[in-house]
């Protein structure tokens, strides 16, 4: 789960890693009396959204009076903000920070994450921040800097200063960047994330470390025992059906094309839409049932999927395992008399009691079609969405 | 011969009591599988579906010679239970628990690295020898004994490869699912080593998916170690970046991950790969020679 940079930087005070005075305005709020309220005269103003790029879109304005910030605060609010990480239509903004402008000297790229390879959280720094982190990981990996922390012993502060040594840290900025990297680690386990970011971590004029960006990840799995955290969702920058799905337990993901497909599994999922493109077709969507495909849920992820209105024909794709396809078809019969569908469904069972489950479906309704094998399921779905 | 299980592995299991553990522990007994007792918390001294229940894996081990645990137990505590049982020192671990929180699994991870007990999973399947040893949570009758090993990081996916051996004539020497986390015990690398070694198994189906580097590790030791005939298919090769595709290990990061760059280097390892997930069975018939 994705928390928004002001968040963020919250959880950073709480556990003293050092950020910049700011003021949160949002929708609603008087701005010009906000901005007359304030003291100093330069400010940056930041839009709320979570997408990255946020600078180059307009979404990152720097203010030299309260007139220029409130009028740059205006933009921003209730605006939707595209950058090269959304999608055409943007992320809504109801929310920006506003920041005390700071003197910058060095910019350096400091994260935390979870390495799956070797199981371990590592911690990657580099001189080069500001910028985007990748590309220097593609073209300069030298200039990546990782340490990785043994759940055992935890952090050391010989890897502190292997990293700070290694980003050429004055003596002083050493002795902060172990607060913060300590703080930070300690952050990291008790709020369960799978990525805190800081890009950048700015040297200031007078030689402070200050966290100018603040990105937290939290693991999804962990939310029942992070339920602070988990209160932070804002669902107005997700995809309006993904987020509905996630409510229904359903795992959607909106793809574009005009093949829908309702799997059971996750990975069956992913070869159901690799096995579209395959054919020359082009997948709506991912869909993942789950494991207990039971009529409700059949009968929600069929609405789910025929709202997309790109989508052309339904691909039902399931492999009876425990789940017996007979039941499945049941389900599936039942969500159609639920719901009023106008394009056709292919739909193919495999695996335990797969025949039963055929013959239930058997000219049950005027726009199903029944497939034997996935290549004919999958041919028999882009016929029918190009025709 | 198959691997890490067969008709004579003696299975605990954890969490037997529960909605979950009571349904699958009564598949595997149908199936032929020796469970052998459960281990529920606060109910030890009862007895489920005939089968002692203890309160804790070491109880259990006093009485039982134990030689796989298989755990069912909530999210919450199937990194304690698997730990329970690596500190009770059984050889072979597989935990089907869905939903586990990944740093627990980094703690998990740290103690197994110095320990003797095998993981699978969690999130996954489970493991299988055809007509002799069920553990987890497949359809055990969709499998046939056979010459091929399969090895997947998903569950259905794992199905469909099964079920495609079948329908051209071949069988399954033993299949595992690895589990679709980031973190997660037994990798590619450590079955392909196993069924490298089995006499039973002919030929390795490798199912992966998008995220992570495993697939192009396993190519690196294809490359170096395995004789046999490998058949690879990787799931998600039109997933956006960015998004988790269902697992949570399924997600492309940084241009990382993506189902191209493993194609790639399992095809300069010589593995025969597929793009077409319904081909897995007939690739895998024809470089048998059968």
């Amino acid at each position: 789960m994705n928390i928004h940079e002001y968040q963020a930087k919250a959880i950073f005070s709480r556990f003293r890693v050092p950020v910049l005075g700011s003021h949160l305005v949002r929708s609603g709020d008087n701005i010009e009396q906000f901005c007359e309220s304030l003291d100093a005269q330069d400010w940056v103003a930041k839009a709320q959204v979570h997408a990255g790029g946020r600078g180059k879109a307009g979404g990152v304005v720097r203010a030299k009076s309260k007139k220029a910030l409130a009028s740059a605060i205006n933009a921003m609010l209730d605006a939707r903000l595209v950058t090269k990480q959304t999608d055409a239509a943007g992320l809504p903004v109801h929310a920006v920070l506003v920041e005390e402008s700071v003197q910058i000297r060095r910019e350096l790229y400091l994260a935390l994450l979870v390495d799956r390879e070797c199981g371990q959280v590592a911690i990657v720094a580099s001189a080069e921040g500001g910028v985007d982190i990748e590309q220097v990981a593609r073209q300069t990996p030298d200039r990546i800097i990782t340490q990785w922390v043994h759940p055992g012993a935890g952090l050391q502060p010989s890897q502190v200063r292997t990293l700070a040594y290694a980003l050429a840290l004055g003596k002083d900025q050493v002795r902060q960047l172990q607060d913060i990297l300590f703080a930070l680690f300690e952050l990291f386990v008790s709020c369960d994330c799978s990525l805190v970011e800081i890009n950048p971590l700015i040297v200031n004029g007078e030689g402070r470390l200050i966290a100018l960006d603040a990105k937290i990840n939290v693991d999804d799995n962990a939310l029942y025992r992070q339920q602070d955290i988990a209160g932070l969702h804002d669902a107005t920058q997700g995809n309006r059906d993904e987020e509905e799905a996630r409510e229904l337990g359903l795992n959607y993901i909106k793809l574009g094309g005009s093949v829908g497909c309702i799997v059971n599994g996750a990975g069956l999922a992913m070869a159901t839409m690799d096995l579209v493109k395959h054919h020359g077709g082009e997948p709506a969507n991912f869909l993942d049932v789950g494991g207990a495909t039971t009529q409700d849920r059949v009968a929600e992820a069929f609405k789910l999927v025929v709202r997309d209105t790109h989508v052309k024909a339904v691909l039902v794709n399931i492999f009876g395992g425990i789940v017996r396809c007979d039941l499945t078809a049941q389900g599936i019969l039942d969500a159609l008399q639920a719901i009023s569908l106008q394009v056709p469904v292919i739909v193919l069972l495999q695996g335990t009691r797969a025949a039963e489950g055929r013959q239930l479906l058997e000219n049950r309704h005027a726009h199903l079609r029944l497939a034997n094998t996935l290549t004919e399921a999958a041919q028999l779905a882009i016929r029918h969405a190009s025709a | 011969m198959s691997i890490l299980v067969d008709r004579n592995t003696k299975v605990l299991c954890q969490g037997m009591t529960g909605a979950q553990g009571t349904f699958h522990t009564q598949q595997a007994l149908d199936y032929g599988t020796q469970m052998v007792a459960g281990v529920t918390p606060g109910r030890g001294g009862t007895t489920h579906l005939d089968l002692d229940v203890y309160d804790t894996v070491d109880l259990a081990l006093r009485d039982h010679e134990v030689d796989a645990s298989v755990i069912y137990v909530p999210a919450a505590h199937a990194a304690d239970a698997i730990l329970e049982s690596v500190y009770a020192g059984i050889p072979l671990i597989v935990c089907i628990t869905e939903g586990v929180p990944t740093l627990d699994m980094v703690k998990v991870h740290a103690v197994l690295e110095g320990s003797d007990s095998m993981l699978v999973g969690p999130n996954c399947p489970g493991v299988i020898t055809p007509g002799e040893c069920k553990i987890g949570i497949m359809p055990g009758d969709i499998h046939r004994p056979g010459e091929v090993g399969i090895v997947s990081r998903s569950g259905t996916l794992t199905y469909v490869a099964v079920n495609q051996t079948v329908q051209h004539g071949m069988g399954q020497s033993t299949c595992i699912g690895i589990g679709g986390d980031p973190i997660h015990g037994m990798g590619f690398i450590e079955c392909l080593a196993l069924f490298e070694q089995d006499d039973a198994t002919r030929g390795i189906i490798l199912v992966g998916e998008i995220g992570g580097s495993a697939e192009e590790l396993a190519a690196e030791y294809i490359q170096d170690k395995v004789s046999k005939p490998v058949v690879a298919y990787i799931a998600g090769a039109t997933a956006p970046p960015g998004k988790r595709m269902g697992h949570a290990g399924a997600i492309i990061s940084g241009g990382k991950g993506t189902a191209e760059q493993k194609y790639q280097a399992l095809e300069k390892a010589g593995v025969a790969t597929s793009r077409n997930p319904a081909e897995l069975g007939a690739l895998m018939h024809e470089l048998l020679g059968r």
